[in-house]
This record gives structure tokens, C-alpha cells and sequence, in this order.
């Protein structure tokens, strides 16, 4: 017993775990790329994000040891991912319900820019107003 | 256990023990990668508000960029935490042999990715799918396509540039492993590497579906 105790307070996990988590990895990214070629409409966006979660989870909890060490580093990871899911739900609610307050349309930032030259479109020739300088920026 | 208490030839003279040591060295790593999280968080936040408004020029801009590139550079990137893991667990055995070779096989593994990168780079600034005003491509369907060539090259630009810090450090680090400067008894630095380096691989396993698999 004394064997696995020294282990324990080491932290050397088996080999076979660490090939098993790296080849589910790879599945997952096989996985991933097979789904993305199905077309769900909008939910292509949260299967993608899904399995990227899943398989960020396998790293942190297995790779980066977050499931055997002190649960001090796990509440440090989670607290990054909890500011950094404030800053984009919350930046959402803005960007997603501008359109209540007035039509959002998009616009060109540069309307004679070359890209929108029907004319010139799939030519890969130097377009002609960006030889002028650009005093629109 | 005992001996790791005794030995104190890497003990800083403000740590009781080494065990206390280490685990204030990963106390600080992790408030390190906690900065690097939301560093790359504004990124993501940019991410999301263009997708929002221009989600058909962001699927028809992302049908530019190579799937095939992009799982191999995953699967490349993948590969290489896992052997970081294994150099870790060669560390904890004291194996320091095996360490080394799995050390190499990782720098090995992140310069096949930057080589990869480099050739997607290459073509892209070849056609002109370049960020802002040195956009020139005409074949994007869709309004402001160089605002998504703007954020790939921002947030792959940027995961590179952690990348090539990355090779710097394991490569240090293997430098010292092979001077036999890390034991089962001591490997702390090693191990903080290898933290970075998965947090590398993890940003990375957002960003390829964000960019390569818009559905």
C-alpha cells in the first residue's frame, strides 16, 4: 500500500490513461470535422463548441492534472472561464438585441474598396484605387 | 516521502518545504495562465460580435481557409501535449532519459506546426487575404470579408507567437533535463512548461473550430 501512496502524493498517473485521453482527443477532432460537413443551421455553431469543450476538459482535468491536485489551481481555471464567460454572454446581450433600438445593416467600411468591384471579381490584378493613398482612415 | 523533505539542495530559504515550494510555483503558473485565458478572451469577445453581425461573409470568408491544414495542425498540436504529459511522468519515474527524448519529440512536434502555419500564412498573403487596408482579394462574397482575415491572423498570429515561446522554453528545458538538472525529486520548472504548453494546445482547440469549421 505504501507503493501507491508514494505514487499518489506524486501524481504519476498510468501510461494507459494518458494514450487513452490523447487518442480520444484525436477522435474527438476527427469527430468534429465529420459533424461540421452536416449542415444543423445554427447548431453546427454549438456542436462545434460542445466537443471543444469536452475535449478541453480532458486536457485540463487529466493532462494539467486538475483532477488530482489541489482543487485551488481548479478554482483559479474556473474563475478564468467564469470572467472570460461574463465578458462574452454579457457583450452578446448588447450585440444581439441592438437591433431592437435601431435596423443594423451591413455596411462596407470602405465602400469603393477593390473586394466590391463586380467587375473586377475573382481577377487577382492590383485594384485600382489602392494605388491612391488612403485618406478615408 | 521522507526524502523529498530532506532534500534541499532546490529549496528557496522562504519555503518550509518542498512540497510547500512547488505548490506556490503552480499557485503562480495558474494565475499566469489565468491572464492568458482572458488575454486571449478580448480576442474571443471580437470574435463573437463580427460573427454576429456578418455571419454569411464569416462562412464564406472561412471556406478559404484548409480543413486539411487545420485537423493536421490540431492533431500535431494534440500530439505534442500529450508527449509533454509523457516527459512529465518519464520526470516523475526519474526516467530522465526518456524525459529528454520525449522533450525533442514535443519542440519536433511544434515546429511541424509553425511549419504548417507558415505555409497557410504564405499562401494567404500571397492572394491578398490580408487584415485591414492590405486586403486585395476579390473572390469573398459578402460585406467587409478582411474583418475576418483581420481576427484569424490576431488570434492565430497570436497563439503562434505562444507557440514559438512554447519551443523556446521546452527547449531550455530540455537542455536541462539532459544536463540532469531534474529528478523525480525535482522537476517543477518542467512541469510549469508543460502547463503553458497545454494551455497553448487548449486555446488551440477553440480556434480551430471557431476558424476552420464554420458550419
Amino acid at each position: 500500500m505504501s507503493a501507491s501512496k508514494a505514487e499518489h502524493a506524486n501524481h504519476v498517473l498510468p501510461l494507459r490513461l494518458y494514450l487513452a485521453v490523447g487518442a480520444v482527443l484525436i477522435v474527438l477532432t476527427f469527430v468534429t470535422v465529420a459533424i461540421s460537413f452536416i449542415h444543423f443551421g445554427g447548431w453546427n455553431l454549438v456542436v462545434a463548441l460542445l466537443i471543444a469543450s469536452v475535449k478541453a476538459t480532458l486536457v485540463a482535468l487529466f493532462f494539467m492534472h486538475l483532477k488530482y491536485d489541489s482543487k485551488l489551481y481548479l478554482i483559479v481555471f474556473l474563475g478564468a472561464i467564469l470572467f472570460l464567460a461574463i465578458f462574452i454572454v454579457f457583450t452578446m446581450f448588447d450585440t444581439m438585441e441592438r437591433d431592437q433600438i435601431y435596423q443594423i445593416e451591413a455596411k462596407p467600411i470602405r465602400e469603393n474598396a477593390a473586394m466590391y468591384d463586380d467587375s473586377s471579381r475573382g481577377m487577382h490584378s492590383v485594384p485600382h484605387d489602392s494605388i491612391q493613398p488612403d485618406s478615408s482612415q | 516521502m521522507s526524502e523529498s523533505h530532506t532534500d534541499n539542495t532546490h529549496l528557496a530559504h522562504h519555503f518550509s518545504d518542498a512540497g510547500q515550494q512547488r505548490e506556490s510555483a503552480k499557485l503562480g503558473m495558474w494565475l499566469f495562465l489565468l491572464t492568458e485565458i482572458l488575454l486571449f478572451g478580448g480576442l474571443f469577445v471580437a470574435y463573437s460580435i463580427y460573427r454576429t453581425w456578418n455571419p454569411d461573409m464569416f462562412h464564406n470568408a472561412h471556406l478559404f481557409l484548409d480543413v486539411k491544414l487545420g485537423t493536421l495542425n490540431t492533431i500535431v498540436l494534440i500530439s505534442s501535449s500529450l508527449t509533454v504529459a509523457l516527459a512529465i511522468r518519464s520526470l516523475q519515474l526519474n526516467d530522465k532519459k526518456n524525459a529528454a527524448r520525449l522533450l525533442t519529440i514535443t519542440i519536433v512536434l511544434a515546429l511541424v506546426f509553425l511549419v504548417v502555419k507558415y505555409f497557410e500564412y504564405s499562401h494567404k498573403i500571397h492572394l491578398g487575404q490580408l487584415p485591414g487596408k492590405y486586403y486585395t482579394f476579390q473572390g469573398v462574397e459578402g460585406t467587409n470579408p478582411h474583418v475576418f482575415f483581420s481576427i484569424y491572423f490576431m488570434m492565430t498570429g497570436l497563439h503562434g507567437l505562444h507557440v514559438i515561446g512554447g519551443i523556446g522554453y521546452l527547449s531550455w528545458m530540455l537542455r536541462n533535463t539532459i544536463k540532469g538538472k531534474y529528478s523525480s525529486d525535482y522537476y517543477t520548472p518542467v512541469e510549469m512548461g508543460g502547463l503553458y504548453w497545454h494551455l497553448v494546445d487548449l486555446i488551440w482547440i477553440f480556434l480551430f473550430p471557431l476558424f476552420y469549421l464554420i458550419g
